[in-house]
Order: C-alpha cells, then structure tokens, then sequence
C-alpha cells in the first residue's frame, strides 16, 4: 500500500509495528506539501525544520515505547486559528501576520501528547468568517478534485490538505458548519462534536458560544481516533462539558439494525440540488438496507435558522475581535494620530470586507435600541430550534440530510452576494445552535466529477451512535476508500 | 441665590476584593510588581485564552452583599461591556448587567441629622482595569495590566443621599462593614475603593429628578466631599443663569477644585452588553446562602455588645476600638495573649490613636503584631520598664513591629529592681515622710501613691514600680 | 425595520466598532446591512411570547477555580509579538491630551 492511500489509522497501526517512520511520513507529508501545495494553498504556514525535529522526538518515544497510540507519529495539519506555541498562528488574518501564540490550545497539547506530528497551520476564511475559503488573507485554497472550484470554507485549508494527501488528517474548527461543508465539497469525512466536548481553550474566538474543533480526516476511523485524542474536559474552559466517556472507538463496527433515521423534510425541498437530493435518498436507502429504520419528518424551525444564526455569530464576533487593536499583538498601523485613529487605522487595514461587514452587523444588532429585537429574539428562536431538535431526537437515534446544498461552486462565484452564500448554511447552522454533535460522509460524486457530502446529526453527547451509524454509512455508500480509484493522484490535481 | 436647592446623591463604590488572585485567571492580584509581571494570556486578553471564575469573588460578593441587607440573585450571570479603551486588553470589560449577584439592599447610616437608610440598587462582580501611565519623555501612554482582570464589587446606591456628610458617613459604614468581612482592605489612597459621585441639583420640594452628572477620580474623603460641593455649587450656576445640565462624566481635579467634562465624540456610551458566553452562569443555593452567613464574621454592633460584656471596658473605648475591624482584631487578640484587656484598650485608645493621628494613617495601617503589644504590656506590668521607658518602646513597637524585649535590652531601657540602691532610696523617703507613713498605718491608703511618686522622684524615675510597691508595703507593713 | 440603514447609522456603528470607512465602503455597508437586517426580520414571524432566551446550550452552571496562585510572570514570552513595548508596558498613542 503507498503512502497516499493510507488512513491516520493504517499509518499509525504501520509505524507501530516499525514498517514506517515517523520521519518517513513527516518527510512523505512535506514532500507532498512542496508538490502539491503550489497549486492548492491549503497551508498557510509550514516550518519545515521544526516538523522533522518533532518527528525525530516522536520516532524516538515510539521507540522506547514511551508512545504506543495510533496517532504516534501521524503529521497532521492543524487550522489556522488554533493556537500553536511558537508557531505563527494569523486566522488567515492580516492583523495577525506576526501573531506567535506564547502557548498551545488544549487541543493542540492533547494531538502532541498523542504523538501526532503537527506539519503546519492550514488556509482559512478570515476569522472563520466565510464559506469558500477566498476570504483568507494569505490566497485562496482551492479544491483538490478540481481546481477551478472552492473547497469550501471556513475550514477549507484542512479539508484540501486531507483531500490533497498532504496531511493524514487535520484539525477543524465548526460554527456554522466550518468542518462539514468544506468536508463535503472535498471528499472527506469530518466531525462537529457537541459543544463542549473539545476543549476551545486556545481556538481564536469567532462565535463563542457556536464555535467546536474537530477532526477532518479520511474516514469515520480517523475522525473517531481523533476526536478521541482531542476531546477532554478541561479546567481553563468554563464550557467544557465533563462526558461520561471519551470512548468514540470502541463501538465503531457495530451494525444499527433497528435505528430509526429521520430524514427531516424540510431538508430536502426548494433550494437542494436534484444531485445531491440524489445523494441523500441513496444514502437513506443503504442504511435502510442496513436494517435501519429510515423515514421523512417534519423537523420544522429550518428557515428560521440561519438568521438566528448570523444574529449571534456577528454580535459574539464583534465583541471577540475587539481585542484585536494594535496595542498588544498582531498588526498596528503605520501612521496614525491618536488613540482612536490607531485602533481604526489598524483595524480597517487588519481586517478583510468580510470580516468588516460581520463586525458592523454584529455592533448593530447589539447596539442600544436593538438589541431586544435582534440578539434577544434570535436567542428566543434558538430555544425553539432546540426544541424541535429535542422533538426529533424522541422519535429517532440520528437525523440524515444533506450537508450542503449543493457540490463546491466554482472559484469567484459567491462573494459577490453574501446574503446568497449565507443561505448556504442552511443544513448545518441548526447543529450549532443546538450544539449537537454532526458528521459529514462522502456519499458520491456529481457528474462534474465533485464529491457531496452527506450529513449524519445526533443527540446530545451522543458522538457513539452517531460515529456508529457513520461507519456503516461510509461501508455502504462508499468514503474516501472507494472514490481513490477514480480519483487517483494524476487525476485529482 | 434667590431659589431653595436640594442636592441628590447618588454612589457607585468600587471595591478591590482581597482575593490573592485575579478574578478570571491564576495570576496575583497583589498590590504592585514591575509593569505586567502579574500577567498571562486571559488578563493580557490574548487570542484563545478564556475566563474562568475564581470562587473567592462570588463568596464575598455574597458576604457583603448579605450585610448589607440584599436579596441575592440565586441565577447571575455575566455580561460583556464593550468599549475601547487600551486599559481594557479585550476592549470589553466582564461585569454584571442584567443579572447582578445582589440587589436591592440598604444601609443605616448616622449624621449629626440623625439615622437614615441609604438603599442599595445592586451589587455585581467584574473585572478591573489595567493602569495606564503617561510617559514623560515620549508623547505616549504605557499600559501595565498587572491590575487587569482584578476582581471588582460595584456597590450601587439609590440616589438617597443629599449633602457631603451623608456621603461620607454612607462611604464610612460601607467601608467598616467590607473591611471586617475581609473582604477587601478598602484603602482610598491606593484605589482598593473607589468612588464616583452621581449628582443633581433641584429646586427644593420638587419631585422630578435633575439632570446629573457622574464625577470620578475621587481618592479621599476630604476630596469628594470638596467634589460634593464644587460640583453642587456649579450645576447651581448653571441653572440661575437659565442654562441646563449636561448628563456627562467628569473628572474632578482637586488641586484645581473643580470638575472637567470627560466628552468626545469617539465616545458613544452604546456599550453593547450581552451576556459572556464564555461564562456559565452561577446559581446559588439556600445552602450556599447558610454557608456565607455561618462562616460570616460578628459584625460591629454583635463586637461591641461583647467587648463590654466579656471584656469589661467602657462603651466608649468600645465604640472606638470597633469602628476598625483592624483595631477589633488587635485588641483581641493582644487581651487574648496577655489576659488585661483594660490595658490592651488603654494603649489602642490614648497611644495607638496619638501616633496614627500624628502620622496621618487610618486604623486598618496598624502593622504592629498583638505579640510585641502584650509583651509590652507584661513588661510595663511586672516593673521591668516604667510608663515612661514604655511609652517610647511602644512608639518602637508602632513603627517597627520590634521585640520589645530584645528593644529594652539594647537601650538599657530596664528599670532599676537592684533590692540595695531601692532600699535605701525607700528608707531615705520613708525617714524623711513620717507623718505620711504613720498616716497610711493609721489606715490612709490614699497616702501609698504619694510614697510611691517620692520613691520614684528619688529614683529618677528608674525603677520598676512593681518593686518600689513591694518593698514599700513590706516596710510600712 | 430594514432599509432604515441609512449612513448616519453607519458612521456610528463604525465608531462603536472602531473600523474606518471610506465613502463607498460606508454606502456598501448600509445595503449590506439593510439587506441583511431585512432578511433577519424574518425572525418576526415567530411568536416568540414566552420563550426564555437560551444563551448557554447545557445546564452548566457554577464552573469555578480555586483562589490559589497558579501563573507565573511569563512577561517577556506575552509581549514578543507586541507592536511597542517600552519598559515592560505595551506602548500606545497618548490617552489624555
Ligand atoms: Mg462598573
Ligand atoms: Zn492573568
């Protein structure tokens, strides 16, 4: 088996057994990036030096037993708004160009501890603010099934890394379905846990109370190996929520014979892709196949939930990117007169439109006089978006639908109307508000040869069931496995 | 003046809390340290780094608040301030807006007036702000964040009060009762207590409120009270030359004696609050409730009951030795050691007060351990050292905390207890004051103090007392 | 509601959010923003009467530390990526004139 199409887990089970290094793999991984990257950009910052030096340090514990997990010696990609001690860590962000973070994010340390080889810091929207990953700062990433597309955003750097073979897997950030649409759009399998479950210590805030890491890797394995070796209850996060368990492996093969799949209608009407409507019915079929019981439902609150949701991402970004000022990191103006003129010189050439537009939205909805109509009545209608995801989750074990809706549009083609790239997030923005736990599978191609995405939802701390019915999903309807033959390196880029 | 006017006042009090470290993260929250030596990534408001709330905060809030009367909140909850201003690393500051800890509360206070109740609107918990200091040489401004993130209560009045007396007196209950909680030390000087002073001015008799303006950087009680009266005397002016008041902040400049308008348009105050979503909320028990109030410590009034009961001085030295919970504890403490409370209370009311006077400090300054005290005392007591020698080693005592023995021994300070020299001093007093020694045989007690003085005068005022009594009563015996 | 973003509210949004606008970005932020607000008011549709607002998604309540010294002065690894620093404090424009 080549490198390129082993998973985290095949890798790891390798250089445990000392078939390969995990020199050898950094070295595979960095190869890759020099002769992929050129074209894809999904890393922002790689310091080559330093990943061989850690693969080293790694290789040698592997050794001396001193590492004995599957992710030892694993080079993975982690996104650019995670912090990396000693490694520039911009949120694809020019006020953070310079910005060296003085200490690690939880999730970071946890991936280390595991053994995990950090390869580099991977291309983003701007702050996480985007769908496509052209906001970024540092150039746009593009899709490694075809290049003239986007891979989706915001987690769009981590999921082409994957997708491209550069990284074995990565980590994500998701707050409005930043690790399952881009996950989607490139062909690979990624996890949104419930909030609470990853650490956000050290993930650069954009949506406080929305905002979850996750895995994005190339099957349900990986993302269940990952999000294991991630998730904690941690002490410095007053959200962390302490889990009865942090086993996500252990049930993976299990079969869901009797799990009742709904399918909410109201994720299937206007507005789909007849593809991807495709897609989904097909994936419903198999799992149905499977001995699941699967029907449609009215979930009801769907259209309610992407102003709900830019209400509050915009009014909690407002306020986490105020620290961001040119007084004590990052960018600072060249000539300025005064306080104030130095905060909004420095802003202004910081942040991108995107960034500004989300700022002005979220200070308005905040604002006296508003914030009763605006932010107080969307946290309103987020009660009630829980709410009927509580109803759901009495009548089924997991909530299947697309995880966007439609495959990655082409470069250059949604910026123009944002409120048109919003609409976007119409499937995945619920999970947030909710704080559910979601899952995006491949579940096949489009006829112009791009992958879709098929989302998986689940209960509340139920990451076990959901990563179960996932696993039998990808068994059915195929994964990254199965698409590599037709989509072999030559042809992928 | 041709029109009556009535001043309506109304505080809000910042309290530093004694905690040891700040209120959202592991940093010191001690008084000083080289610029941002007590800093980290949440108080410095780095990228990633999250708040989380130090126990301590909440236990005192509920302490104060309980003692001062308010009802407590039992779901709280925090929200974002927003603002700009570079002493606030996140450029919003984490208070308590629409779910403060305590509410509506109050407090009696005395003036020459009599009692009144000053009530309390709310008490919430929130964060500090760094320091900023204006560099001399450079047109610029340096930030230190060491003070960022330390934990705040902000005591919120009702507009009830209407002159400066009523003001100090309130901001003097309120200080008593913080300090013997311990909950924080409550010094003006070095900003652990803040106030700023919302004021109006209306034609008396009437009902409708002015309009007021808000005044801080207050740092002593002379200066808001001479901030009471500027201010008053200029919203006064105003309205006679048939101009209005402006709602603004304004900073009150002592030297100057008078108030400056805090204004700029890059100022909004739109200040955006929502609940911090990194923070869950608090909510609080009965139990939690029981707790505080068990572990809450006696009160002033309960204390001074107490001293005259069990300790048996009068009502005055009481009310005095009390008005300081530092004062309280060191008179227990030292009465505790050395079993003369009488004594203890002599030295806090005549020579402790003299010297904190002298000095211009404030009772809670007090850094003299109750052990050299008793000590002292002990020593005055058995004749070691006379009043005189006493005096100046407790001024010693005052200043350095010293051994009072080890004091004694370097200066010779002890009195002479030599049976030979005393002996003779005696006899010569005694041959020489017959009639007076026959007197007290007779039965004239009074007469033993006037030998003793003599004894002493002979003496020159070095030797122990306890001995000069002794051997006296022996010879006369 | 919408439509009502007019620039006057967009000159003062931008001094809130401290973000300087040129004229035309200031006349693309008001048909942003109104176009969006428009869209929000969607939300209106929903009788909402009742329905307490939901800011924190668990029952998480009362996550505290304990009040013990845990950081040590890590000054000079906090300013290493700060624009001006001058004697162990951050460096900014004059505050008071
Ligand atoms: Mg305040
Ligand atoms: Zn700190």
């Amino acid at each position: 088996m080549e490198m390129f199409d082993m998973t985290a887990a095949e890798l790891g089970k390798r250089i445990q057994a000392g078939e390969i290094t995990a020199v050898e793999a950094a070295e595979y991984s960095l190869s890759r990036i020099k002769e992929k990257d050129g074209q894809i950009n999904a890393f922002i910052t790689v310091e080559e030096e330093k990943v061989m030096e850690n693969a080293r340090r790694v290789q040698q514990k592997i050794e001396r037993r001193e590492l004995t997990g599957p992710l030892a010696g694993v080079p993975v990609a982690v996104k650019d708004n995670i912090c990396t001690e000693g490694l520039r860590t911009t949120c694809a962000s020019r006020i953070l160009g310079n910005f060296v973070p003085p200490y690690s994010a939880e999730a970071v340390k946890r991936l280390e501890e595991a053994g995990a080889v950090i390869l580099g810091k991977t291309n983003m929207d701007e702050f996480a603010m985007g769908s496509t990953t052209e906001t970024s700062a540092y150039g746009i990433t593009r899709n490694p099934w075809n290049t003239d597309h986007v891979p989706g955003g915001s987690s769009g750097g981590s999921c082409a890394a994957v997708a491209a073979g550069e990284a074995f897997c990565a980590l994500g950030s998701d707050t409005g379905g930043s690790i399952r649409q881009p996950s989607s759009f490139c062909g690979v399998t990624g996890l949104k846990p419930t909030y609470g479950t990853v650490s956000r210590y050290g993930l650069i805030a954009y949506g406080s109370s929305l905002d979850q890491i996750g895995p994005v890797a190339k099957d349900v394995t990986d993302c269940a190996c990952i999000l294991e070796a991630v998730s904690s209850y941690d002490r410095k996060d007053g959200t962390s929520v302490k889990r009865e368990s942090y086993d996500f492996t252990s049930g993976l093969g299990r079969d869901i014979k009797g799990m009742r799949i709904g399918l909410p209608s109201d994720y299937l009407g206007e507005g789909l892709d007849d593809e991807v409507r495709k897609a989904v019915m097909d994936g419903a079929e198999a799992m149905r196949s499977l001995g699941a019981i699967v029907e449609e439902f009215p979930l009801g609150m769907a259209e309610y939930a992407i102003p709900a949701y830019y209400v509050i991402a915009s009014a909690e970004a407002s306020s986490n990117l105020a620290r961001f000022d040119g007084v004590k990191y990052g960018y600072r103006t060249e000539e300025y007169e005064g306080l104030h003129d130095m905060y909004k010189k420095t802003r202004s050439e910081g942040f991108g439109p995107e960034v500004k537009r989300r700022i002005m939205l979220g200070s308005f909805v905040l604002s006296s006089g508003y914030y009763d109509a605006y932010y107080l009545k969307a946290l309103r209608v987020k009660a009630l978006i829980m709410k009927a995801f509580d109803e759901a989750f009495k009548k089924y074990d997991i909530i299947l639908g697309p995880a966007a809706p439609s495959a990655a549009p082409e470069i250059g083609c949604s910026l123009a109307d944002p409120l048109k790239m919003y609409l976007g997030d119409i499937y995945t923005v619920s999970v947030n508000l909710a704080g559910l736990p979601g899952i995006s599978v491949p579940g096949g191609m489009n006829s112009k040869g791009l992958p879709i995405g098929l989302q998986l939802i689940g209960d509340r701390f139920q990451e076990e069931k959901l990563l179960r019915a996932a696993y039998q999903l990808e068994k059915a309807v195929g994964g990254y496995g199965i698409k590599k033959e037709e989509a072999h390196d030559e042809q992928r880029i | 003046m041709s029109r009556e006017y009535e001043t309506v006042i109304g505080l809000e009090v910042h309290v530093e809390l004694a905690t040891e470290t700040k209120i959202f993260c592991g940093c010191s929250a001690k008084f000083g340290g080289e610029s941002n030596t007590h800093t980290c990534p949440v108080c410095t408001g780095m990228p990633g780094s999250l708040p989380v709330l130090n126990r301590q905060v909440v236990e005192y809030a509920l302490a104060v608040g309980l003692a001062a009367g308010c009802e407590i909140n039992r779901f709280c909850r925090f929200d974002r301030k927003n603002y700009f201003y570079p002493d606030n690393p996140q450029n919003y500051q984490i208070s308590q807006l629409y779910l403060p800890i305590c509410h509506d509360g109050g407090i009696e206070i005395e003036t020459e007036a009599g009692k009144k109740t000053v009530r309390i609107h709310e008490i919430h918990m929130e964060e500090d702000a760094g320091k900023l200091i204006h560099d001399e040489w450079e047109d610029c401004s340096l930030v230190d964040y060491n003070r960022s993130g330390v934990p705040l209560l902000e005591i919120v009045s009702e507009p009830d009060m209407r002159n400066a007396q009523e003001v100090i007196a309130y901001l003097e209950k309120l200080r008593m009762i913080i300090q013997y909680l311990g909950a924080s030390d409550c010094k003006l000087q070095e900003g652990s207590m803040r106030a700023d002073v919302n004021l109006s001015v209306r034609e008396a008799g009437s009902r409708t409120m002015g309009t007021r303006t808000e005044m801080k950087n207050l740092n002593s009680f002379k200066a808001i009270a001479r901030a009471i009266e500027g201010e008053k005397k200029r919203q006064i002016e105003l309205l006679e030359e048939g101009k209005a008041v402006i709602q603004e902040t304004r900073r009150w400049d002592d030297n100057k004696e008078y108030s400056f308008a805090m204004r700029s348009k890059e100022d909004a105050k739109d200040y955006r609050y929502f609940p911090d979503p990194d923070l869950p909320p608090v909510v609080i028990s009965d139990e939690w409730i029981r707790a505080v109030k068990e572990r809450q410590p006696e009160l002033r009034t309960e204390k001074l009951a107490r001293y005259i009961r069990e300790y048996g001085i009068p009502e005055y030295d009481a009310q005095i030795i009390t008005s300081s919970s530092k004062m309280a504890s060191i008179f227990e403490k030292t009465s505790e050691i050395c079993k003369k409370p009488k004594k203890v209370s002599n030295w806090l009311m005549v020579e402790t007060l003299r010297l904190l006077k002298e000095k211009g400090m404030e009772p809670e300054d007090i850094s003299f351990s109750p052990e050299n005290l008793a000590k002292l005392i002990d020593l005055a007591d058995d004749g070691t050292i006379n009043n005189k020698a006493a005096k100046e080693v407790f001024e010693e005592i005052f200043s350095n905390d010293t051994d009072p023995l080890y004091y004694i021994e370097e200066r010779g300070l002890k009195a002479v207890g030599d049976e030979g020299i005393l002996l003779a001093a005696i006899d010569k007093v005694l041959s020489e004051n017959s009639d007076s020694a026959e007197a007290y045989r007779g039965g004239k007690e009074k007469v033993f103090g006037f030998l003793v003085g003599q004894v002493m005068r002979e003496m020159k005022g070095q030797a122990s007392p306890a001995a000069v009594n002794k051997i006296l009563k022996d010879k006369l015996s | 509601m919408a439509g009502q973003i007019d620039r006057e509210t967009v000159e003062y949004i931008s001094i809130l959010a401290k973000l300087e606008l040129s004229g035309e970005e200031q006349l693309a932020a008001a048909r942003d923003m109104g176009r969006m607000l428009e869209y929000i008011d969607k939300l209106k549709e929903l009788d909402t009467d009742g329905v307490e607002p939901v800011s924190h998604v668990f029952p998480v309540y009362n996550v505290f530390r304990e009040d013990t010294v845990t950081n040590q002065d890590i000054r000079e690894e906090l300013q290493k990526s700060a624009p001006a620093c001058k004697d162990g404090a951050y460096k900014v424009p004059r505050t008071v004139e």
